[in-house]
């Protein structure tokens, strides 16, 4: 009697690429949807075009690599690349900026890289990065929570913002972007920033209407809805709990630490983790099994930098949010954190 | 009449010191927002490298070769000096926007790596040619990199010409779209490094074609290969 001899791993969960990305893009639903009620449908717009723009660019590149191109694309990930980028662009933003990120994304930060699996940057990330840098102006046409400016957008409107920088009524991006008196709503972090700048304390800049009781107004909701879609992920074992406590947990201690010391100068711990993109990258962007670190420890490790680097570059950076940029380089420091964290072989000293 | 003709094909494509030798990167990364600017720098560090590789070749004989390379490097310093004088007394706009770039020329290693590979074991005249067409090799790649820059960055051609080449040559500005707001990332620094990166790797793209039509045919004439250098920066 012969025993047919294959090779390890003998216990297979069944789990593929696919159905992992398929598991993350439904995650993402709860915050999509929050988003949605709170900010009008641009995101929704922007997710359609950044989802469509990847995956035609990643089948361009698959044929000019002579790859196979469907059971590729079935892989989902370019999709969620394009998911992530429609998320995390302004929902005011001229339709070519999330078509030129995702084309960037896929193009430059994942394929010139050697595709799925071989790029060590976080692709929807240098994409971001790339636009916030490039078009400050276009990226931070955040819409204000219909309840500061008092008229609800149709889908109609919305739609010709995004594709002509005009509503049907001759309003403009940053028109629409006024609340009832006229001022200029920026989002909760960056009116937070520019306040600390002018000298008011944190108490005075929360008074104003952007604000609400756990972060801003609409901000807080999201970031729950991301929350509990984080929470299904780790549930259905998705991802593993290791990078969002270390990087939750990072932002937390460092972020308390400060307003011990200084707590009319920096935003509260709660304010920090409910703010911005906080668990939208916690669950989803800082956990891409590619670009994150592969050991145990070495997660925590990433997990932790990432979110002190978020509190640092938000308290003395020059931009509101800093999400992007810590993911990136946490993304740099992978290799040295992997080489310095690897698990003890059983057996060895 | 073959040597200069393998100095000419060293110097603009197979040796190329932007694309091959991958010198002189601070520069190449640092004023390639615009032709003019790229031109500028280009023209300056091909003066230069003309005349330290003459110099150097002169006086060949009689440098000690311990000390060779303080000679090298104080000959090729009062050049780069007398190129800043030149510029800061003609094309004085150029000269501010350039900046520090100028003075750096002392330090680009394509101008010391020349001398120490070429111009130190060569006779006058192919050093000269040597060092004319190294430096239009790195110019063309400094000015072809420039223009991807300058339309990707601000959708214009040869924008300020006029600071390089007198009030006339305003009118060679070239608008190839309009657009209110300026691709931000190309003008900056990793712009630079991006399309480097598609220079080079179009640079392989042609050298694997032009090899596999080599192949095709049969093999006339192989060309000597005068030098082998590896030279660091």
């Amino acid at each position: 009697m012969a025993f047919r001899l294959a090779s390890s791993p003998h216990n297979h969960s069944g789990s593929s690429t696919s159905n992992l990305m398929r598991t993350v893009i439904l995650a993402t639903i709860p915050g999509i949807a929050a988003q949605w009620y709170f900010f009008g449908a641009g995101n929704l717009i922007h997710i359609v075009l950044a989802c469509m723009a990847a995956i035609i660019t990643e089948a361009v590149f698959l044929k000019l690599r002579k790859q196979p191109i469907l059971s590729r694309i079935q892989d989902n990930s370019a999709l969620l690349t394009g998911l992530l980028i429609g998320i995390s662009i302004p929902g005011f933003a001229p339709w070519w900026i999330s078509v030129m990120g995702a084309v960037f994304a896929i193009s430059i930060a994942k394929q010139l890289y050697g595709g799925l699996g071989q790029n060590i940057f976080n692709p929807a990330m240098v994409a971001y990065v790339m636009l916030l840098v490039s078009f400050p102006l276009q990226m931070t046409t955040w819409p204000p929570v219909s309840e500061i400016t008092g008229y609800e957008l149709s889908l109609w409107d919305i739609f010709n913002v995004i594709f002509t920088g005009l509503t049907l009524d001759g309003h403009t991006a940053h028109q629409l972007m006024q609340n009832i008196d006229g001022i200029t709503m920026a989002t909760p972090l960056d009116t937070m920033k520019n306040g600390l700048a002018m000298g008011n304390t944190v108490a005075e800049i929360q008074t104003k209407e952007q604000f609400s009781w756990l972060s801003g107004l609409g901000w807080e909701w999201i970031n729950l809805a991301f929350l509990a879609g984080g929470v299904y992920l780790l549930s259905k074992r998705a991802i593993l709990w290791y990078i969002p406590v270390g990087l939750l947990g990072g932002l937390f201690v460092i972020s308390f630490i400060g307003y011990l010391w200084e707590p009319d100068s920096v935003g509260s711990p709660i304010f920090h983790l409910f703010s911005g993109a906080t668990m939208l990258g916690a669950f989803f962007i800082a956990t891409d099994p590619v670009s994150a670190s592969t050991t145990p420890k070495g997660r925590l490790i990433f997990g932790a930098l990432i979110g002190m680097l978020v509190y640092i570059i938000r308290t003395w950076g020059g931009y509101p949010d800093a999400f992007a940029f810590a993911v990136l380089l946490a993304n740099m420091c992978v290799p040295l954190i992997d080489y310095y964290t690897q698990p003890r072989v059983y057996g060895h000293k | 009449m073959s040597q200069y003709r393998d100095i000419i094909y060293q110097g603009l494509w197979k040796n190329n010191p932007g694309l091959v030798q991958v010198l002189g990167l601070c520069p190449l990364l640092a004023v390639t927002a615009t032709v003019t600017n790229a031109m500028g720098l280009g023209f300056a560090t091909l003066l230069v490298l003309v005349a330290s590789n003459t110099t150097i070749s002169l006086i060949r004989e009689y440098v000690p070769k311990e000390i060779r390379i303080p000679i090298f490097v104080m000959i090729i310093a009062s050049f780069v000096t007398t190129v800043q004088l030149l510029m800061n007394a003609y094309v004085y706009e150029l000269y501010q926007s350039l900046g520090i770039f100028i003075p750096l020329i002392v330090t680009n290693c394509i101008i010391i790596g020349r001398a120490e590979a070429f111009a130190s074991r060569n006779k006058v005249l192919p050093s000269a040619a040597d060092g004319f067409f190294m430096g239009l090799g790195f110019a063309s790649v400094l000015i072809v990199l420039g223009a991807i820059r300058e339309v990707l960055g601000q959708g214009t051609l040869f924008d300020g010409m006029d600071l390089l080449l007198g009030d006339w040559a305003s009118v060679l500005r070239i608008e190839v779209f309009h657009s209110d707001t300026s691709f931000l990332l190309a003008i900056l620094a990793p712009g630079a490094f991006i399309g480097m990166g598609f220079l080079m790797a179009l640079k392989h793209a042609i050298d694997a074609q032009l090899d596999k039509r080599h192949k095709a045919q049969p093999v006339i004439e192989t060309e000597p290969v005068v030098e082998t250098e590896s030279s660091t920066s």
